[in-house]
């Protein structure tokens, strides 16, 4: 049995942890409010532009851009993998990781793979893979997301998609439902699937009667959605970095709570053994005492 | 029949303008363009230059938009920039620094600068400051 001192410090020491944890779930909370609100501030301009978006993709021709036509043949796939830069948020990151792992080897098999890597844990964990990284961002996610960071990854995507170096894009990244809920997601961001998918979340959004009025466009509306699309796209990304970061803090916050809860349970468990051990102490103590008596006596 | 036009300004970050205003003039990318209340149906984008319009009573106003869309219903504007800033939002430093810079790197021509990129940027420049100068 351990003695008094021993448990003593393990309490102490838990109970340092546990300061610690609650402190971290503290700042989660707080970043996590900061990333809702940037993530929440963004959906006007993303239900607009998917607005606008579909009411020139209903009256642009199929072949309007070369960003929708799918490749017959498709042999390289780059992979955008969104993480968070930091540990100590539950299975977040792995989730994450493991997903962009799974589909290499299931429907991505014998293609070549390339990463795009958000966040130091994608990056750490991509620079295992047999697979090269063409770009890595590190400090985007959790902090302060530039819409300037998803365009010119965005922009350098579409250039090698154009170039033929790349013939699918997909983006992997972890989708705010809720406080309790994080989906890891994963989406296909060229060739842009098509166009009702990009319209019908618009519908869905906002139902507005304005939104079926055909415009007057000017440049032309295929010259528009020329332009638009790689708009479109980069929203994407902007937006799955927005969603991964707030996701981040929840996950964190969460598994916070979590430790929190343990290092309390642990505290509980140690002060029981505590007392156990010092009253057996006191107890040997009293019969020692009671035997040295009758000693006396006898 | 109320006589505003009701104008939008998003950017990613945040909603810049959400207000009645009289009308609007902004840069369209085949030039620029004003709209009043009952304009048709209209979409266009938008180069790098100011967007003015006069609110409810009647003072001009000035933003500077960073590209982006404008749609153009008859009581609606909406613009759609990648960024956009109000006049006393502009960091004149800032500004004027970028249009050295930029105009430093197009007039030494080295074989390895982005002529287009260095363009855009004095362009960006010369209109922050050309806004602040309007006051």
């Amino acid at each position: 049995m351990a003695t008094l001192k021993e448990v003593q410090s393990k309490i102490v020491s838990v109970k340092k942890t546990k300061q610690i944890t609650s402190a971290m779930k503290m700042v989660a909370t707080s970043r996590l409010r900061g990333a809702q609100t940037s993530m929440e501030a963004f959906q006007p301009y993303a239900g607009k532009f998917a607005e606008v978006l579909g009411s020139i993709a209903g009256s642009a021709g199929e072949d309007a851009s070369p960003l929708l036509v799918p490749r017959e043949d498709v042999k390289k796939v780059a992979i955008i993998v969104c993480t968070s830069d930091r540990g100590l948020c539950g299975g977040f990151n792995v989730n994450l990781t493991s997903k962009a792992g799974k589909i290499i080897k299931s429907d991505l098999e014998g293609k070549d793979v390339s990463f795009t890597c958000f966040g130091k844990k994608a990056r750490d964990w991509a620079k295992k893979q047999p697979q090269p990284i063409d770009d890595e961002f590190i400090g985007v996610v959790g902090g302060d997301v530039e819409f300037a960071v998803a365009s010119s990854s965005g922009q350098k995507l579409i250039n090698s998609f154009l170039e033929g170096a790349v013939d699918e894009v997909y983006l992997i990244y972890s989708k705010f439902i809720n406080m309790a809920k994080q989906e890891t997601t994963i989406k296909q961001i060229l060739p842009i699937p098509s166009l009702e998918d990009v319209v019908g979340e618009s519908v869905e959004e906002e139902k507005d009667s304005d939104t079926l009025v055909s415009h007057l466009c000017e440049p032309s509306s295929d010259a528009l959605l020329g332009e638009m699309l790689p708009k479109n796209v980069f929203i994407q990304i902007y937006d799955a970095l927005l969603q991964t970061s707030t996701s981040e803090h929840a996950a964190r916050m969460r598994a916070m709570d979590n430790a929190t809860k343990a290092c309390e349970d642990m505290v509980d468990e140690l002060q029981t053994i505590f007392n156990k051990t010092r009253q057996a102490a006191i107890t040997s103590e009293l019969m020692d005492i009671v035997g040295g008596a009758e000693a006396l006596k006898g | 029949m109320a006589k505003e036009l009701f104008l939008e300004v998003v950017t990613p970050q945040s909603a810049i303008v959400s207000e009645e205003v009289q009308i609007v003039v902004a840069p369209g990318s085949e030039g620029e363009f004003g709209a009043l209340k009952g304009h048709t149906t209209f979409l266009t984008s938008l180069k790098v230059g100011t967007l003015r319009y006069k609110d409810a009573n009647g003072k001009e106003r000035f933003l500077f938009i960073n590209g982006g869309f404008a749609e153009v219903l008859p009581n609606k504007v909406t613009i759609l920039a990648e960024s956009a800033e109000r006049r006393q939002n502009i960091d004149v430093e800032r500004a004027k620094n970028a249009k050295n810079r930029a105009e430093k790197r197009l007039a030494d021509k080295a074989a390895d600068t982005d002529l287009a990129r260095a363009e855009v940027a004095l362009r960006r420049a010369v209109h922050r400051l050309s806004i602040k100068g309007s006051s």
